[in-house]
Formats: C-alpha cells, structure tokens, sequence
C-alpha cells in the first residue's frame, strides 16, 4: 500500500507552513509526525495534494511552565510527554494518557498536535485534553486564537481548526493533587481503546468518553449527575446516555454501552482515591 | 541522509516510504515489511537512535537524518550484544520479526538500560512474532541487558 502522488512541500517555520497552506488552499494537509495521516494516506482514505511538513519545527517541541498551566509544543512527541517530570508532577493524566498512545516506536514520532489535530474519537489524547479541560493555541493569517478542548472537536476527524491554520500549543491546567484516572479497554497491546474514559476529580469532576461517538467527546451526562450530587453507581448508570457509540466487530451499541459504564464506573471510583 | 554510517543521497518520489527507499534503492533488506500498517514492527528501524516503524515514516522525512538498519548493528564482524543474545537464547522461530525486534530492543535498553520483565514485554509491544516465541525473545532482551554492555543503541 504506497500513498497516491502529491506534492511535498518542507516547512522551515510555523510562518512559512501557513503560507504554503494559503497557497494551497483544501489540496494541502500539514503533516507532523504523520502517524495518523500516513497509516490513511496508504489506504487511501486520504488523498491530500500537497503535503506541508512540520515534522522539523523544533522551535515547537517544547514543555514549559506557563503558571497555572503548562504549554506543550504542538509538535512534542508522545514520548516526550510520557516523560517529562512537570507533567508527570502538575498533570500525571496527560503524562499517563501519553504513555498508552501505539507503542514505543510510534510514541516517538507521533505528536501532540497531531494527535488532537486528527480528532480520532478513538485515540487517547484528545479524551485526556477534554477531562482536563485544556485548551489549544491556533495560529492562522488573522493571528493567533485560543480554542477550549470543549469546542474543539466538531464532527468526525474535523475541528474547529480552519484549513489556513494550525495547532501551535496545547495547555493543560496543572492539576497537581487532583484525582485522575484512564481507563482504556482493548483486547490487544497497542490497539486502539474499544472504549476508553478519563477523569480527573479536582474539586468538580470531569469524565470524558473514547470511542462512544463520531468525536472525542465528555461524559455530559456523568458530569451533570455527579455536579447534582449522584455518587459513583448513580453517575457510572448514565454513562452511554447523549452518547453515538460506533458499531463494528468489537461491539455493537449494547456492548459498549455497558462497557462505558463500568469504565466510568472504575475511572471514577479510582479518581476519587477509592 | 547516513544510513548505518554512510552517507546516501538520492532523489525519491515525495511518497515513497522510508522502508522502500532501505530496501529498494539501498537494497538493504534485512528491514522486512510485514502487517504494512504500523501493527506489526517487522520495519522496525532507528532514525536518530530511536525506534520508528519505517512503514509509517516517508523517505524525505529522514532527509538528513542517521538511520540505522539491522545490517547495522554488527562491527567489523562482531554481533552486536542484542543480535548475539537472541542467537544464544534462541530469540526466533521463522525470525521473521527478528530485525525488528532486535532494534526496538536495542532503543528499549538504550532509554532504560536495566528492565524488568515485564517493562521488556510492554517495550516491545509494538513488534508482533508470528510464530509467538515471545519467551526466548524477552530472555535475550534481558541477557542483553545484563551483558554490561546493555545492548546500547546505535
């Protein structure tokens, strides 16, 4: 399976990657460590003319201190995320949800970025960013703009990130004595999760849902219940409720549904130190 | 881009992927292609001393890059430390997957040098072996790990 032709086009800055994405309008697709974009690209799924490659933009490779919150390089590979010593002190869900991304070869390509800019309701970080209420940072021709992980995700692998312009930085609030915890459930080592949840108790509780709808999405239900009072059995029953869960051959709607309550069922059971 | 320390150049279509440029036009086959889908790991190479799956990387994105294959990792006619632990441990069956288990378990020991067993299994999670002969695999990672040298990355 060999990618169809396009035309490659290497970014030297943030700057000159948007130019390219001016010029090329809805043919040119960036590319960070591509692997979300290349694995589709080869089925074919993904057909972009022009590829824009950020994969060298080292200036966004970055893990800093940003006062209540921390700002990640778009560009900052899995690995590093896993582990960095801030985050696995003020954010360890984000430090955690980092370490179960594919596997090592592919945590050390793979992105931050990348990862939330694909919006994949199966993978695990956009869940970690929604659960903890983070926010990203988009440069575009008008300058830059914030974007809450609450508003981010749009449809099925589409953001709120316009086609002329790019995730420059993730932010994560730091969370440093909260509760937390990341549920992923999957029959194999480095699968995608079948279902997934993440939560994060800091005062509120927030839970988020992988792979229960066309999009990363929160637990809207689970976090109504639990801010009027529900324990732990009464907020896990909603789990599935406003919820789209996908039907393929790991399960149909029933099992999932039921797999999300026990997921949020042990995730909050585990954020609250039980 | 230095491929196992030499310099190569040449021109490539932007799509052609890392594993085709090795194998097709440097016709070092040892990196086999397995699953084609970022699964299995029998691509497994090191670009700049790590992993990576050369199945889910294109060739200009190693532009510039040192890439280590398997045909790599022996000098001057020296078995790496990793290659001979699986020799002595039998760390294969069809050895299908052993290029790339042996440089994802080099990159393994060189970010953690003394593993346990069960961090070597989770390590290697990304490399399959279609025969399961997982056992003597682990084995060798961890008598690699306890030569001294600790299998060191390239």
């Amino acid at each position: 399976m060999i990618p169809a032709t396009f035309d490659y086009v290497e970014a030297e800055s943030a700057d000159a990657a948007l130019a390219a994405l001016a010029q090329h309008g809805d043919e040119a697709k960036l590319m960070a460590g591509g692997h979300s974009l290349i694995p589709l690209m080869r089925f074919r799924l993904a057909t972009p003319g022009v590829i824009v490659d950020i994969g060298r933009l080292s200036d966004l490779s970055y893990i800093n201190d940003g006062g209540d919150h921390i700002a990640i390089g778009a560009l900052t590979r899995h690995m590093a995320v896993e582990t960095s010593d801030l985050l696995t002190t003020e954010v360890p869900l984000l430090a955690h949800v980092a370490s179960q991304v594919g596997d090592p070869s592919v945590r050390h390509r793979g992105t931050i970025g990348g990862s939330i800019a694909h919006g994949d309701p199966a993978s695990d970080l956009p869940a970690a960013l929604l659960a903890l209420q983070g926010s990203v940072v988009v440069k575009g021709p008008g300058g830059e703009r914030v974007i809450p992980a609450g508003e981010l995700f749009t449809g099925f692998l589409e953001t709120a990130v316009g086609p002329d312009e790019m995730i420059t930085e993730v932010r994560v609030p730091k969370v440093p004595g909260a509760g937390w915890s990341y549920q992923k459930f999957n029959r194999r080592a480095q699968d995608w999760a079948i279902v997934g949840c993440a939560a994060v108790a800091n005062g509120s509780t927030t839970v988020s849902l992988v792979n229960m709808g066309p999009t990363p999405i929160l637990a809207s239900a689970v976090n109504d219940a639990l801010a009027s009072g529900a324990d732990v059995d009464a907020a896990s029953a909603v789990a599935a409720q406003g919820t789209e869960p996908p039907e393929d051959l790991n399960g149909d709607v029933e099992y999932r549904t039921a797999l999300a309550q026990v997921l949020v069922k042990r995730a909050l059971t585990e954020a609250s130190g039980g | 881009m230095t491929v196992n320390g030499q310099s190569r150049a040449g021109d490539v279509e932007p799509r052609t992927l890392l594993v085709h440029y090795l194998r097709d036009d440097l016709e070092l086959t040892g990196t086999n292609i397995g699953c084609d889908t970022s699964s299995c790991g029998a691509c497994t190479v090191h670009v700049g001393g790590e992993s990576v799956k050369s199945c889910t990387m294109l060739a200009v994105q190693a532009r510039g890059e040192d890439v280590t294959t398997i045909e790599g990792m022996a000098t001057n006619g020296e078995l790496h430390p990793m290659q001979q632990a699986f020799m002595e441990c039998h760390g294969l069956q069809c050895g299908y997957c052993t290029p790339g288990m042996i440089m994802a378990a080099t990159s393994l020991l060189a970010e953690n040098p003394n593993p346990t067993e069960a961090e070597v299994r989770e390590g290697l999670e990304g490399n399959l072996c279609r025969c399961t002969g997982y056992h003597n695999i682990v084995k060798a990672v961890l008598q690699a790990a306890d030569g001294g040298t600790n299998g060191g990355a390239s």
